[in-house]
């Protein structure tokens, strides 16, 4: 039995329930490094090179607080989700695909690495492969392997489906392994607006790092619907729409999303969660903003999170947004 | 119609060639000075690379002189690239500019796209078949024998008598190459600019160190964003020895030759290529470099380059295990020219105590 670590970031919301799963089931344990504090952020800015985006910064902070508490290190080398994007070309940005080198490369004294490469464009049965990968190098035997991917697919599953119930991860996560049925009372006003949040995931919800972004939207009446809570089959339509896809797997979920939310007429407001230094958001925000105005009416907010992002700025401009929203439909 | 194209080093010599030559006007892109920055990093996003803003400033530039039309290249990422021309036309058009922009994607993803608009250059410029491959063959020739005089130039500067006499032959034999019509003028221009360039007056006792040139395209290629970076080590006595021409895939006796090679080279570093950009050549080239007894390497790259940046934090460890030194220049809109210059005199200062130590440890 190994202990695995998993930094609470980047991919981390987009199938840690799959990977729990996996490992659990395996026999092996899963220790996860706390949410992102000061401490983590502070820590991934001097490991890092400093010209990495945030993200990727914060990402060196989580796994420095693994380092010396596991056996290994999970950081896949993320390549390709699915056949997606124009002639099947949809991969990750540049600094997912480099990422377990620039970890070795930077960082003394860490576990080995598990750096797998996901790369599911190949097939259906990818996954199932890299798990086999996977489990073998941890000393795992075939039929177990097979059912710990089984595990893992269901949780997953389960997973993505109360998302698209409208549940934000944390909580679906918590009602995944921690059996909480009881949905935790919500504070503020019943919400009278409907805010679409795009964004990165690892921006949307890490909240130390958004400066608390989804509680204050719903503190402040706001009912938040994430790119997260779509079907990929609503998503491939906006595909259709552009002149051209982008190369990275989250910036077209984030501008499908984006304009998926333009059509749909509950929605008051967009907000993009955008972070510091992020190179294919300097495109994706751009390409929002100007599609926002041909396709709709709907007012655009960009919000740019960095390592200072403090409360204040983000509720301010947060609040005078809502404002806005308010005013338009009392207007109407 | 009147066309134009992005401008990269000399090269735009060869593009305004075929473009005249298939029957439209040319609008050649001036080469990127303040004003083009200035209108670049005002209509482009604040993050968007400078290759990128260069060129929104360029194609404003070069719709005010009239043009109609912008050919550039596609590709499909994982760089941002790829994604130049959709933004550049969605910004465009937002600024009412009346200019398309034509992208060639690359003929193994879209083969039809690729044939349709060669299709639609050939059919406009009025040409028979063949004769139109005659003028691609003659523009191909004209890029080779500008990046070969370029590359003879870098060898000589730094061993120049005369400061200056290398860059100003330089010019002079890219001129005559910029008057060739056939592809027999084009050999005699490519032989003439050798020759000239070989019989400047050399001291051959100098011993020039040697850095490699690695990093994104753009930059590396395009002297007016990179500050003449070859012309200012050149000067300073230094061989530069740069891993990208446009005509290098057709290469196989410079340094850096075959891409699938310079992968193999990386991958004990950076185990995935390519990653974007030239973010995996540049691991690459740096193992390459100092495997051919180079000094140092030079990396330049925009500010926030996501491959190179991938690039720069790992280099520190091929230059911890092979024992060459690695500067980093990363260019923004306010990198100044004598901010680059120290940084580099502070470099090869460091290379040169580097090499006496190090024959002195020999010698002993
Ligand atoms: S997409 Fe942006 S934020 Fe994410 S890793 Fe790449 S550069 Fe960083
Ligand atoms: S390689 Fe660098 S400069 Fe080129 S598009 Fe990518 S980020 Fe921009």
């Amino acid at each position: 039995m190994s202990k695995i670590g998993i930094p609470r970031t980047l991919e981390y919301f987009l199938f840690f329930p799959f990977w729990k799963g996996f490992f659990t089931e395996l026999g092996h344990e899963v220790v996860v490094s706390p949410v992102t504090n000061k401490a983590i952020v502070e820590k991934g800015v001097e490991e890092a090179v400093n010209d990495a985006c945030i993200p990727i910064k914060i990402y060196h902070g989580h796994v420095a607080q693994l380092a010396d508490r596991v056996d290994y290190l999970f950081c896949p080398r993320l390549v390709s989700m699915r056949k997606g994007g124009d002639f099947g070309t949809e991969t990750f940005c540049p600094k997912f695909l480099g990422l377990p080198d620039m970890i070795r490369a930077t960082m003394e004294n860490i576990p080995p690495i598990i750096d797998t490469r996901i790369d599911l464009k190949k097939g259906k049965n990818e996954m199932a492969a890299v798990c086999r990968e996977i489990g073998a190098s941890l000393g795992n035997q075939g039929p177990e392997i097979t059912r710990a991917y089984k595990r893992g697919q269901a949780l997953q599953e389960q997973y993505q489906a109360l998302q698209r119930q409208g549940m934000l991860p944390d909580e679906a996560e918590e009602r995944l392994f921690k059996n909480k049925t009881t949905t935790p009372e919500k504070t503020g006003p019943k919400p009278d607006l409907n805010i679409a949040l795009v964004g990165y995931p690892y921006a949307v919800y890490d909240h130390y790092i958004n400066a608390g972004l989804l509680k204050l939207l719903q503190k402040e009446g706001g009912r938040v619907f994430t790119q997260e809570m779509l079907t990929q089959a609503q998503m491939e339509r906006e595909a259709e729409t552009l002149p051209k896809n982008m190369f990275w797997y989250f910036s077209n979920q984030v501008v499908y999303g984006a304009l998926h939310y333009l059509r749909r007429s509950e929605i008051d407001g967009i907000i993009h969660v955008t972070t510091f230094a992020c190179g294919p958001d300097s495109m994706v925000d751009r390409l929002i903003e100007i599609e926002a105005k041909k396709r709709s009416q709907k007012p655009y907010l960009s919000i740019m999170i960095d390592e200072h992002s403090g409360d204040a700025g983000v509720r301010t401009r947060v609040e005078a947004f809502l404002d806005m929203l308010r005013y338009r439909r009392d207007k109407r | 119609m009147k066309i134009s194209f992005p401008r990269m080093g000399y090269s735009y010599i060869a593009f305004k060639w075929l473009v005249e030559n298939l029957g439209h006007e040319c609008i050649v892109p001036p080469e990127p000075s303040k004003r083009t920055l200035d209108l670049g990093v005002q209509h482009s996003p604040e993050f968007a690379c400078i290759p990128f803003k260069l060129l929104t400033g360029t194609y404003l530039e070069v719709a005010e002189m009239g043009a109609e039309l912008i050919i550039t290249s596609g590709g499909m990422g994982p760089c941002r690239a790829g994604y130049y021309w959709v933004m550049h036309q969605y910004l465009l058009d937002e600024l009412d500019q009346n200019i398309r922009v034509m992208a060639f994607e690359p003929p193994l993803c879209d083969l039809k796209d690729f044939f349709q608009k060669l299709y639609w250059i050939k059919s406009s410029s009025g040409l028979s078949l063949h004769a139109f491959l005659q003028v691609l063959k003659v523009a191909w020739q004209k890029l080779i024998a500008i990046d070969d005089v370029e590359m003879r130039s870098h060898e000589l500067r730094p061993l120049e008598i005369n400061r200056g006499q290398t860059t100003r032959t330089l010019w002079k034999a890219l001129e005559r190459l910029d008057q060739a019509d056939t592809l027999e003028e084009v050999e005699t221009g490519r032989l003439e600019g050798l020759k000239h360039l070989d019989s400047i007056e050399l001291d051959r006792t100098r011993r020039p160190i040697k850095i490699g040139i690695i990093g994104e395209i753009y930059v590396v290629l395009e002297p007016a964003a990179n500050h003449y970076i070859q012309i200012m080590l050149g000067e300073m006595g230094v061989e530069t020895n740069r891993s990208i021409y446009l005509t290098t895939y057709a290469r196989t006796s410079t340094i850096v030759d075959l891409e699938g090679d310079i992968y193999a080279k990386a991958r004990p570093y950076l185990n995935e290529a390519p990653i974007g950009g030239h973010g995996a050549n540049s691991v690459g080239e740096t193992v390459l470099y100092a495997e051919h007894g180079f000094d140092g390497v030079v990396q330049l790259a925009p500010f926030g380059c996501i491959p190179e940046i991938v690039a720069k934090s790992i280099l520190p460890r091929v230059s911890r295990d092979l024992d060459i030194p690695v500067l980093t220049i990363f260019i923004d809109e306010q990198t100044g020219k004598a901010g680059v210059q120290t940084r580099l005199e502070a470099f090869v200062d460091l290379l040169e105590r580097k090499r006496i130590s190090k024959e002195s440890r020999r010698g002993r």
